[in-house]
């Protein structure tokens, strides 16, 4: 029995979309469904679930669908009902305060006429358009959509540059301003460490282990994954640089990102040589062209350690491998006796981290895929919010279940040994992504140890104890479902290969006992 | 070009799409307008395109804001 409702002109966001969806699922009798925004990609995923009817397919980019498939029509019925009443009783027109919302950026700024930044996360379509909207008007931007085509982010980038104001993103996932987080973002002191990021996971990831180190953030200026391809030049990082260089909270300054352009990076460098302030750089895989002032380090871990190191005025070497603990937990792994795969998986909500971790581990186990292919590899690290897999849905930071179904199953692949995993906590983030992990990585063991193998879970956890989620108790979740957690991503890494070819102990441990 | 805008000013933000962003931002104290957004000129591309196009004249007449 398939119902369905389109409401005209009704707005809703994502998440709120997605949650809806959710409680739906959960009611008696209904088997499937779906609340949408009518996107033509949103008709698409609407007609491959089986969800489409004749009015679905009348509506448009501004009308929310809601489609039920249910048991009986009682439970159609009821299920509609039932969206009916949670959509109006969480979209008041008014805000807490008794006030109309307003609808335009314009209406907005006579409610605020001193904003500094806009926060601009609606559909990749109109993003650019808002983001226009609110440069001209002289606020700082924050642009957490994706989908924007490169042409509209060069022109974006350039109107900011001549406003003399930030656009970071498109596609930023996290920034900081004043020490405060924007998107997803993990709860950290304001402090003396200025970044400039080209990556969300990679800056929360620099955050959360400086926080962890006592060090806090003065600004986190996200600059989006392309700002340092060849066709945008960097234009938000110097500009970015610019602004930390002379920015009198900021003592010292970390850059993260992937590898520049080739054509980018000695603007970079030229960039970075201006800067008085000590600058450490982590471009994921990237050396310096020539001799630079700058420390450069090749994990996001070591870029805290480092800029930690030149405030406190201290040494400091690139991190490796705890000998002891990582011979204690082999030894402990060993011990289980199982007979096991020989790949490793890796299953990523952060991109960034993946990517990092693939650096580390190609040396070590040989060339990583990147997808899913059914081939039986040694080495499969996936990020599974590569928009291939978030195409009309949530990213697995928001919405856990496509990584677990991916864990489950990989309990019933017998080339699997070692589940490599990442947990991002933070605001906006999963009030609770600890659990779905754990439940589904618990499920994915006894299905294979039915089988006679082994799975081994690896993970690390970028969070601070000030985050929503609580950082010991989710860790504490994982461990109790039997996944070893390691101090950084890298170790994770590392640690994933060594349990997966011991005879690496000598190069990734020393000598030592 | 215009000198480019401190970092230093006090937070506050006005926040289009994604309420979650605004929630967050209010509970960490930074005063913060939530927009009841819907997609500008009903969601018809050729309709934005011109929009867009008209403002952009518009907006060249007007200075940087101070």
């Amino acid at each position: 029995m398939l119902r369905a409702e389109v409401w005209r002109s009704f707005y809703q966001d994502s998440v709120v979309l997605m949650r809806l969806a959710e409680s739906l699922r959960a009611l008696d009798g209904v088997e499937e469904a779906a609340a949408l925004m009518g996107t033509p990609a949103n008709q698409d995923i609407l007609a491959a679930a089986g969800l489409a009817t004749e009015e679905t397919r009348t509506a448009t980019p501004g009308d929310l669908i809601i489609a039920v498939r249910a048991a009986s029509h009682a439970a159609a019925a009821a299920a509609l009902g039932r969206a009916r009443a949670l959509v109006v009783e969480r979209r008041q027109p008014t805000d807490g305060g008794g006030r109309v919302r307003p609808r335009t950026l314009a209406t907005a700024l006579r409610e605020m006429p001193d904003a500094t930044v806009a926060l601009i996360s609606v559909p990749g379509a109109y993003a650019a358009f808002e983001a226009r909207r609110a440069l001209n008007h002289g606020l700082h931007v924050f642009l957490f959509s994706d989908h924007v085509p490169l042409a509209d982010e060069i022109a974006l980038k350039q109107l900011a540059r001549r406003r003399g104001l930030l656009c970071m993103g498109p596609d930023c996932g996290t920034a900081y301003l004043g020490g405060i987080g924007l998107g997803f973002a993990n709860v950290v002191k304001p402090g003396r460490v200025g970044c400039v990021a080209a990556s969300g996971t990679g800056l929360q990831a620099v955050a959360a282990h400086l926080a962890a180190l006592g060090e806090g953030i003065s600004h986190g200026i996200g600059v989006g994954g392309r700002d340092l391809s060849a066709e945008v030049g960097g234009l938000m990082t110097t500009l970015a640089l610019e602004l930390l260089a002379t920015d009198p909270a900021t003592e010292a300054i970390v850059v993260i990102s992937k590898p520049p352009a080739p054509d980018v990076l000695p603007a970079l460098e030229r960039a970075i040589a201006q800067v008085a302030k000590p600058v450490v750089v982590c471009c994921l895989g990237a050396r310096p062209a020539a001799a630079s002032p700058a420390r450069w380090v090749s994990t996001l871990a070591d870029a805290a350690g480092a800029v930690a190191a030149v405030l406190g005025g201290h040494p400091w070497t690139p991190s490796r491998l705890d000998a002891a603990d990582s011979r204690a937990r082999l030894a402990g792994v060993e011990r289980r006796g199982e007979k096991r795969g020989p790949g490793v998986l890796g299953l990523y909500t952060g991109g960034t981290l993946a990517h990092e971790a693939r650096l580390l581990m190609e040396p070590l186990l040989g060339q990583a895929s990147t997808r899913f292919d059914g081939a039986s590899v040694p080495l499969r690290i996936v990020d599974l919010g590569d928009d291939e897999f978030t195409v009309g849905r949530p990213h697995p930071m928001l919405d856990p279940e496509a990584r677990s179904a991916r864990v489950r199953e990989a309990g019933r692949d017998q080339g699997i040994g070692v589940l490599l995993l990442d947990l991002v906590l933070g605001r906006a983030a999963h009030p609770d992504p600890a659990r779905a992990l754990a439940d589904a990585f618990a499920e994915a063991r006894r299905t294979a140890a039915a089988e006679g193998r082994g799975l081994v879970g690896v993970a690390s956890v970028v969070g601070t104890p000030d985050d929503p989620q609580g950082l010991t108790g989710q860790v504490a979740t994982l461990r109790s479902a039997g996944i070893e957690i390691l101090p950084s991503n890298a170790d994770a890494a590392r640690f994933a290969a060594l349990v997966a070819r011991p005879a690496l102990a000598p190069s990734l441990l020393g000598d030592g006992p | 070009m215009t000198e480019p805008q401190p970092l230093g000013a006090p937070l506050r933000a006005i926040n289009l799409g994604l309420e979650v962003f605004a929630e967050d931002l209010a509970a960490a104290g930074v005063p913060v307008v939530h927009l009841d957004w819907r997609p500008p000129a009903g969601g018809d591309p050729a309709l934005l395109a011109l929009l867009a196009r008209l403002e952009d004249d518009d907006e060249s007449e007007r200075p940087a804001r101070a």
